[in-house]
């Protein structure tokens, strides 16, 4: 049986919502729910992921025929590690403050077992092309799903978006979105609607399958 | 039947297991070291920036520092070299000392906590603080840098020295919140104990170390001389 053929747009798009990394294959869970306390350290730690993971990618690709099988663990880990470090000073570089407000959870995406997950299961194993848009299509997917828990946490943890105040003054706010317990609550909130809207989708895919069954028959 | 031939696996050679390894450390290595050098003035800039406005936040009649260090007498000397805690003396528009900024640091709930405070030589207090580093819980313990009753403590926090100018006449401890008498203490925070009683513990100890040297020393420095001049 001939093997399907992915189309580049289908491997950027997997990571989007079909595979998305933090919703459906729940990867990479301790940056997702540990920084996720706003909007915009959420977007900070998404975009410096998928850069990581874009590298990485790409270094993995270009290297897979140079790298023994024995030795790939340890080579994936030195490159990812080595564009953490970049990012790190890219960081510091652009904003100490933002750098500040990341706190130890930079130096901690080397660990992130979506970057080496990806290297592993894809980039070792596509041409740099497809390495690239299966990482770009992960980054972008790990980034949105960061952005929509920061988002859910900020505004009802502290009542604002991107630091602007959303509700009158005697708005109560709830505390426990952005400590660490609230991490949980939203990706159990988030889950739920991914889920529901999947479920909808499958139903309407059996639904539309025995009407062609009964049609053919 | 036969038994299936085994399958011969071919072996890797430890040499381009060398090669791999090593190239790659040395890919590596190139790469950090070329993104250090190309962000490390950049990196000191950002962080010189975020002092200065922290230190013009917490001392806003300075308008010009020196950095000053204690040495191994415990006298206040010009500093030659930044330091991982530094102090700073601020004059004012007419050259004259306006006060003293100090950064201090101590354990909070969660790490270090690293914090910068001025000292007004007028008043025998601090009257502006700053938390420069902190890894206190969000929506807890990082209501030490936001709510409005617990900065309203560095109005005048009393840090006048005994007799002697050796110590601190009166300890800074925090106290629980709503319960300060004394304008030594700190109305701590309900909900963030750990971390307000910290910064009080920290208040304290960088008060011990820097004040009696700059009480005695600081009046003897002059301002900066401006590029211009």
């Amino acid at each position: 049986m001939a093997l399907k053929q992915v189309s580049p747009t289908d491997e950027f798009i997997k990571g989007l919502w079909r595979d998305n990394p933090v919703f459906i294959q729940v990867l990479g869970m301790c940056p997702a729910l540990a920084v996720s306390n706003t909007a915009i350290n959420a977007l900070a730690m998404g975009l410096a992921t998928s850069f990581v993971l874009l590298m990485a990618g790409l270094s993995v690709s270009l290297l897979r025929n140079f790298i023994p099988r024995e030795a790939r663990i340890v080579s994936y880990i030195c490159i990812i590690a080595t564009f953490v470090t970049c990012v790190d000073y890219a960081i510091m570089a652009i904003s100490i403050e933002l750098h500040r407000a990341l706190g130890a959870f930079i130096a901690l995406i080397v660990v992130n077992c979506l970057i080496l997950g990806r290297a592993e299961a894809f980039a070792s194993k596509h041409n740099p092309g497809r390495a690239m848009l299966d990482a770009l299509g992960m980054g972008v997917g790990f980034t949105v799903a960061l952005f929509f828990i920061g988002v859910l946490r900020e505004i009802l943890g502290s009542g604002t978006l991107f630091g602007v105040d959303l509700f009158p003054d005697g708005f109560q706010t709830w505390t426990v979105m952005v400590l660490p317990s609230g991490g949980f609550f939203a990706m159990a909130m988030w889950l739920l609607v991914v889920n529901w809207i999947r479920q909808r989708e499958a139903d309407a895919r059996k639904r539309a399958n025995e009407r062609a069954g009964e049609v053919a028959s | 039947m036969n038994a299936p031939a085994p399958v011969e696996q071919k072996r890797t050679s430890a040499w381009s297991m060398y090669r791999s390894i090593v190239g790659i450390g040395a890919f590596c290595a190139l790469l950090i070291v070329t993104v250090y050098n190309a962000t490390a003035e950049r990196i000191a800039d950002n962080k010189a920036r975020f002092l200065s406005n922290a230190v013009a936040e917490v001392l806003p009649a300075s308008r010009s520092t020196i950095e000053v260090n204690l040495d191994a007498d415990g006298n206040l000397v010009a500093a030659s070299e930044p330091a991982n805690l530094p102090a700073f003396l601020g004059f004012g528009d007419d050259g004259e000392l306006v006060g003293a900024v100090i950064t201090a640091q101590g354990m909070g709930y969660a790490d270090n906590i690293t914090v910068l405070y001025s000292y007004s030589f007028d008043l025998d207090a601090i009257v502006g603080f700053k938390v420069l580093e902190s890894k206190e819980t969000p929506g807890l313990g990082d209501k030490v840098e936001i709510e409005p009753h617990f900065l309203a403590n560095f109005d005048a926090l009393d840090a006048r020295l005994n007799t002697d100018g050796t110590a601190l006449a009166n300890a800074i401890v925090t106290v629980k919140e709503g319960e300060k008498t004394q304008p030594w203490q700190l109305d701590g925070i309900t909900g963030a104990t750990i971390t307000s009683d910290a910064i009080g513990a920290i208040l304290n100890q960088g008060s011990s170390l820097w004040l009696p040297a700059l009480e005695r020393d600081a009046r003897a420095f002059q301002p900066p001389q401006s590029i211009e001049e």
